[in-house]
């Protein structure tokens, strides 16, 4: 029975090609749109998740001032060397501590000069901060603990001083000092708020503070969590200490903020997922409309076929059978209509995601969905037509002109 | 000869029984006596005319005896069957199964071809596609029409198309083949042939046939004329041809 229907609907379909393409429109669109969304959104979140995991996993930043909304900070005192040993110390959880200062520098080889950020920090700002040598070697704990002349460039610093030189061995001048790159810095690409993470030049931090910056400051703290450890707790602990060594009275407000990569990760995930989400319902909305679509090219079909439904009825089908010849005629041209969509959803889904430099994630579920979805849109919204047709009064149906 | 042929008929159990049958349409002062009480028995392998003034219940009573419709009152038995008492789908599969039709306007599927037409009514009794295909080639070569087979309606005559309904009234061997007014939209030449393919399936196949038409002509291929009117039968005998010859 079902096969006759599938049949019969075949060939009503084949007499109409161009009212079923047109039918079936809407619902390519719907499902064309939705899985295009939903696989770009999936793409724009693994790429989120990824720069910000290039940052440095498990990483917490610990900066000076006080928050004064959002991205704004007031001015406080900076932090000291010792603040990062302590924190180092006390919290068993943390990996490694690496206290940072930096400025902007012009940085002269030759007759080259770039103006770049020159960062000052301890050995332990490369596994923290997720950075790897390309070339050459870091600074060793004692290095940086004398305060050598010795520096380690970014691939942007590299390519502007050195161009197709080998920078390693050359001697750079910063300001007053002149040091000697020692390693280039393996490169990591724009970062997710588009900055360049490959334009830094780092040094020890003792260096930086005599030689350039002529203080005893550190701006910022970062520092990585052990695997598998409560980031809220190492959070709160941080910030237990360091107001102790900032003498906060209990009424007082942190002076300093501590950032968790984790949070941002979530928070622009959930952002993402919110957009997605809202431009999924937008597809949804014209799956819908491509159902009603559907549902109307049906009644139209149900009235023009009225004599015909009326000779099936004289030759003794049975209701059921006309009722399921039109359910089934609805459901072929709504899934028909998926199918078109979710192939026209991947060529364009692979194509914008060349263009919009996201990576195409396939994801087999939303496709699943989209045409379970599009097959029930011809169900729900050919009910109702094929049951006006099976319900006709044969004799009726047969004097209809 | 003949009369002795019908007396023989009479003597089996009528193929089916109108016991005080009647239609009414609308209510109350606009209420219609389509059929205002009608007697009538019809044996297997008779060939009965109908005829009567137009609006004197002639098709009510076809879509009656087609279990198409059912009466106001009274009782229709089928070969002994109450169909008043059949639901809208016993009575379907009462039509798929005995019945067949010829409609006044031919009623084909339009853009199908005429042997996907004449399949039509073996697919809802589920012959399986090869038989299906035999037997309604098979159908349209007893109407003579085996090379016309791919047409659709629209690239037949009217004569042609209504070959092709009779194929697909008689490609499941009815026991009863009703026809409104078969000959209604057709010249005489035309009409000779459909009276002849009806004649011939009601002798070689003994399919009983009953017909509505307004032409004395065609009715005298009947062995029995009945003439209604007014809702009621005002004449049931033996036609005049059937007597002569
Ligand atoms: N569905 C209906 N609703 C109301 N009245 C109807 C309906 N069908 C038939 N009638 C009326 O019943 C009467 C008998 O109609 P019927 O069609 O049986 O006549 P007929 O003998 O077939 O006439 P004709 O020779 O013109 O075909 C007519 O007066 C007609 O108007
Ligand atoms: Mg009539």
């Amino acid at each position: 029975m079902l096969g006759n229907a599938l049949l019969l609907a075949f060939r009503e379909l084949r007499r109409n090609v161009m009212r079923s393409i047109l039918t079936m429109l809407g619902i390519i669109i719907g499902v064309a749109s939705v899985i295009t969304l939903v696989t770009l959104g999936n793409g724009a979140t693994r790429q989120v998740t990824q720069q910000i995991a290039s940052l440095g996993s498990n990483l917490m930043m610990i900066s000076v001032g006080k928050r004064t909304g959002p991205g704004q900070m007031s001015g406080a005192e900076a932090f000291k060397i010792a603040d990062a040993e302590a924190l180092l110390h006390e919290i068993p959880e943390l990996a490694a501590v690496a206290p940072v200062a930096s400025s902007a520098t012009t940085a002269i080889f030759a007759n080259e000069n770039w103006s770049t950020n020159v960062t000052g920090s301890t050995d332990a700002f490369f596994p923290v901060s997720n950075q790897q040598i390309a070339q050459g070697r870091l600074f060793t704990a004692s290095e940086a603990r004398v305060g050598a002349a010795l520096c380690i460039i970014g691939q942007t610093v590299a390519t502007k001083l050195f161009a197709l030189q080998n920078p390693l061995g050359n001697r750079i001048r910063l300001q007053k000092i002149s040091c000697e790159v020692i390693g280039v810095l393996l490169s990591k690409g724009q970062s997710t708020m588009g900055s360049d993470q490959d334009d830094l030049i780092v040094i020890p931090l003792r260096t930086f503070q005599r030689r350039i910056a002529g203080n005893q400051d550190v701006n910022l703290i970062k520092v990585s969590v052990k695997d598998g450890v409560d980031a809220d707790l190492v959070k709160r602990d941080i910030e237990r200490i360091m107001r102790t060594r900032r003498h906060l009275a209990s009424n007082e407000e942190n002076n300093f903020n501590v950032l968790d990569m984790k949070e941002i990760t979530a928070m622009l995930t959930t952002t993402t997922r919110t957009m997605t989400g809202l431009l999924s319902a937008v597809g949804a909305v014209s799956l819908l409309v491509g159902g009603i679509g559907i549902m109307n090219i049906m009644l139209v079909s149900v009235t023009e076929r009225t004599r015909e439904i009326g000779i099936r009825l004289a030759i003794g089908a049975l209701e059921r059978e006309v009722l399921l010849q039109f359910l089934v005629e609805a459901v072929v041209l709504s899934s028909f209509g998926g199918l078109i969509g979710i192939a026209l959803a991947l060529t364009t889904a692979i194509a914008l995601s060349g263009i919009m430099q996201v990576p195409f994630v396939f994801e087999g579920g939303i496709v699943a969905i989209a045409f379970l979805f599009s097959a029930s849109v011809g169900i729900i919204f050919g009910y109702f037509p094929a049951r006006k047709a099976a319900r006709l009064d044969p004799i009726e149906a047969l004097r209809h002109e | 000869m003949n009369a002795e042929v019908n007396q023989a008929l009479h003597q089996a159990a009528p193929l089916l029984e109108l016991q005080q049958v009647t239609k009414i349409y609308g209510k109350g002062d606009a209420e219609m006596h389509a059929l205002a009480g009608i007697d009538l028995s019809i044996y297997p392998g008779e060939f009965v005319a109908v005829m009567g003034p137009s609006g004197s219940g002639k098709s009510t009573c076809m879509n009656i005896l087609g279990c198409l419709d059912t009466p106001t009152s009274g009782t229709y038995l089928f070969q002994g069957v109450d169909v008043g008492a059949l639901n809208r789908n016993q009575r379907a599969l009462l039509r798929r199964h005995y019945l067949g039709f010829v409609f006044q306007g031919f009623n084909l599927l339009n853009r199908t071809s005429a042997l996907e037409n004449v399949e039509l009514p073996l697919i809802y009794r589920g012959s399986p596609t090869q038989q299906r295909r035999t037997m309604a080639r098979e159908a349209l070569r007893k109407v003579g029409l085996s090379d016309r087979a791919n047409h659709t309606p629209g690239e037949l005559s009217g004569g042609q198309q209504q070959r092709v309904a009779i194929a697909r009234a008689i490609v499941t061997g009815p026991s009863l083949l009703l026809a409104d007014e078969p000959t209604g939209n057709l010249d005489s030449a035309r009409s000779i042939e459909i009276m002849d393919l009806l004649t011939a399936f009601n002798r070689d196949q003994g399919i009983t046939v009953v017909m509505v038409t307004h032409e004395p002509e065609m009715a005298a291929y009947a062995r029995r004329i009945v003439h209604f009117k007014d809702g009621l039968i005002e004449a049931d005998h033996v036609s005049e041809n059937a007597l002569t010859c």
